[in-house]
């Protein structure tokens, strides 16, 4: 991070035929997120072309209604890959959290105890997680695999269908709406989602945690070496995912009112490929909340599209995810080399 | 003691106890019946050919420091091609029409393992989000392959690859060991081992010293595409049909999971293929015993999920020095004995 304050000057040696060039030359960390930017706009703007009713800006703010989970969750995932890790268990934790708030509001269990109970027991698991792979120099990815066995495992165990949940408060927050404009209405989970995105994006660029987190990613030895608490933070790190991935399963079962063993299935890979659409390097060291964001509305806006579209059936709407994908990432890879 | 230390003393353990409850628990091991080897150890080997032949294509993968998330999507359509041109057959029995019908299906699985390892190599993209755009796209092809619908099949030359027995030992093992042996004489018996290891150690400098490592990268992907291929024939042909959902869902998943516990480190630069066996017959042994134990269907998952973890920790050298290095301060020399 700190690093590369310093190259731009060197890396780029102004062309005497065109002096202009340069004045427009962003930095050379924004790219990747400025090219994503760019290109959903570009995407958005199709979609206003191309279809009635796509430019209503309820169709912006339902992004974040109908993807809160997924930013939550991709929140989480990008704190843990900019320290170089992966978190593959986020998926199984919302089944687990949904499952277990479920079943204990079915018990009886009060709304207030319930949901601390959850995320408290969703940060246990990133906890140990984090441990498992700091103490034992365990892989992130099989560790967390196991965590994802183990959480969603829990959740079949606990009960392998669905379950409704009758309980008042998820009732009233789930149909509570928000209105933001004339014929503009949102729901409380998509404002969760905005919070967590201000909250997280503030941490990582400003305080001493955030610093640590990059400085992980970038070279763990050199950050113990400098005295870094690499352990905690990295524990901190899978601590904080699974928070919100339980986060992420209390959101879900206000949405649906229900908690489903099954739920969030595939998730993890969902929020992983935001993550990197948005600009964050699986390989540690680089990446901001906002470009997570980014890449959250970049899969929602395709979802968007194949429901304005409306005539596709299952398997043409994964091929056309799929090719949409292709496009934007092989799309954001010609822009970001050519900038540099 | 040095045997102790071997990374693949644990698995091995482990295995061996999986196989030792199941002598107890089934009521046939292993039995002549009809010429054909019959009970759970075969039932085990045949079983776990799928999961070989991708978790082998996984190997090669990671070894060049990639991975491959499509090769559940690859299962579908390779499985989805077979059976589609089969059911159009006059005379489904004809052998050589079917052996062709295999050689068309594995060819396509050849083309998709090609356009995976030209995103990686040629455009750039990170090998898990070039791979996740097929496993997303490519269940969606394979599903417009079948319409949507399961194909069924009557064709007994396609079964034997699945459950038919050569010498008494199931075909799908037999195919499965035959692609093992080629993989190590062409990786350890010739240069092409070294070179895969020293692509995943660093393309940049095995680049420099004069290997083709970005056409390397396209062959491991090839190849992986290859084999998957192989084994959604196998899939389909044990179940008689194509089932584009469930052929080869979140194997991607176990493969990678028996790629790790065989000690192939996921940052690449080494690979192991005889860890890989033992990894895969180990997950499919998992699967049978936990149904031969009787353990409730709601709590197979959990099972597995503790059978991992256990794995993890015995695999990492810290875990097993923190913990079982108390039991004996002064290194005598018979190791202290501890239960798998």
């Amino acid at each position: 991070m700190t690093t590369i304050d310093a190259t731009p000057a060197t890396n780029k040696s102004p062309s005497p035929t065109n002096p202009r060039r340069r004045v427009y030359l962003p930095h050379t960390k924004y790219i990747p997120i400025l090219a994503t930017l760019t290109l959903l706009l570009i995407m958005y703007f199709t979609g206003v072309a191309n279809y009635e009713n796509f430019g209503q800006p309820s169709v912006v703010v339902n992004l974040f209604r109908d993807n809160a989970v997924l930013i939550v969750v991709a929140v989480g995932m990008t704190f843990v890959i900019i320290t170089g890790g992966i978190d593959l268990s986020v998926g199984a934790v919302i089944s687990m959290t949904t499952t277990l708030t479920a079943t204990l509001l079915q018990a009886g269990w009060p709304p207030l105890v319930v949901l601390p109970t959850v995320l408290l027991l969703g940060s246990l698991l990133g906890m140990g997680m984090g441990a498992v792979i700091h103490y034992f120099k365990v892989e992130p990815f099989i560790a967390t695999l196991a965590g994802l066995f183990l959480a969603r495992g829990i959740a079949l165990f606990i009960n392998q269908s669905s379950i409704p949940i009758r309980d008042k408060l998820w009732k009233a927050l789930s149909e509570y709406r928000i209105v933001l404009a004339d014929g503009v209405v949102t729901k409380i989970t998509s404002v969760t989602a905005v919070v967590v995105v201000l909250i997280a994006a503030a941490v990582l660029a400003w305080t001493r945690f955030g610093r640590n987190v990059y400085a992980i990613g970038g070279n763990a030895d050199s950050a113990l070496l400098m005295g870094l608490p690499v352990g905690r933070t990295k524990i901190a790190v899978y601590t904080l995912s699974g928070f919100c991935a339980a986060l992420g399963g209390v959101l879900f079962s206000i949405n649906s009112t229900s908690g489903w063993a099954l739920q969030g299935q595939g998730l993890e890979l969902d929020a992983i490929a935001a993550c990197v659409i948005g600009g964050v390097l699986l390989t540690g060291g680089s990446g901001y909340v906002f470009g997570s964001l980014l890449g959250v509305m970049v899969y929602g806006l395709i979802q968007t599209i194949i429901t304005f579209q409306g005539d596709l059936n299952a398997a043409w709407t994964r091929i056309i995810v799929g090719l949409l994908l292709f496009g934007f990432i092989v799309l954001q890879r010609v822009v970001t080399r050519r900038a540099r | 003691m040095t045997i102790v230390k071997h990374r693949l003393f644990w698995p091995s353990v482990i295995l061996v106890a999986l196989l030792v409850v199941n002598i107890f628990t089934a009521n046939q091991f292993i039995t002549v019946r009809d010429g054909h080897l019959f009970g759970v150890l075969p039932d085990i080997l045949r079983g776990s050919a799928p999961l070989l032949l991708v978790a082998l294509g996984m190997t090669l993968v990671i070894a060049t420091g990639g991975i491959d998330l499509s090769v559940g999507a690859v299962m579908a359509i390779s499985g989805a091609v077979a059976c589609l041109l089969i059911k159009d057959l006059s005379n489904q029995n004809s052998v050589g029409s079917v052996l062709l019908i295999m050689a068309i299906a594995i060819g396509a699985s050849l083309v998709l393992g090609l356009w995976n390892g030209t995103l990686v190599a040629v455009v750039g993209i990170q090998p898990i989000i070039a791979t996740l755009i097929l496993m997303v796209a490519g269940r969606g092809v394979a599903q417009l392959v079948t319409d949507g619908q399961i194909i069924n099949v009557q064709s007994s030359p396609y079964a034997t690859i699945a459950t038919g027995h050569f010498l008494a030992v199931p075909v799908a093992f037999l195919i499965a060991i035959a692609a093992v042996v080629l993989t190590v004489l062409l990786t350890r018996r010739t240069a092409l081992g070294l070179l895969l290891e020293s692509v995943g150690g660093s393309p940049t400098a095995s680049r420099l010293a004069g290997i083709r490592s970005r056409r390397i990268t396209i062959m491991v992907y090839v190849v992986s595409g290859g084999l998957a291929g192989l084994a959604g024939l196998i899939y389909s042909a044990n179940i008689k049909s194509a089932d584009s959902i469930s052929a080869g869902n979140l194997i991607e998943l176990d493969a990678i999971l028996a790629v790790v516990i065989g000690g192939t480190a996921l940052i690449g630069g080494r690979f192991s293929i005889a860890g890989t066996v033992i990894g895969a017959i180990l997950i499919q042994a998992l699967q049978v015993t936990v149904v031969a134990v009787g353990v409730p269907s709601k709590a197979t998952l959990l099972f597995k999920a503790v059978i991992v973890v256990a794995l993890c920790l015995s695999q990492s050298a810290t875990f097993r020095q923190k913990v079982f290095g108390r039991f004996r301060p002064s290194r005598p020399a018979v190791p202290a004995e501890v239960p798998a």
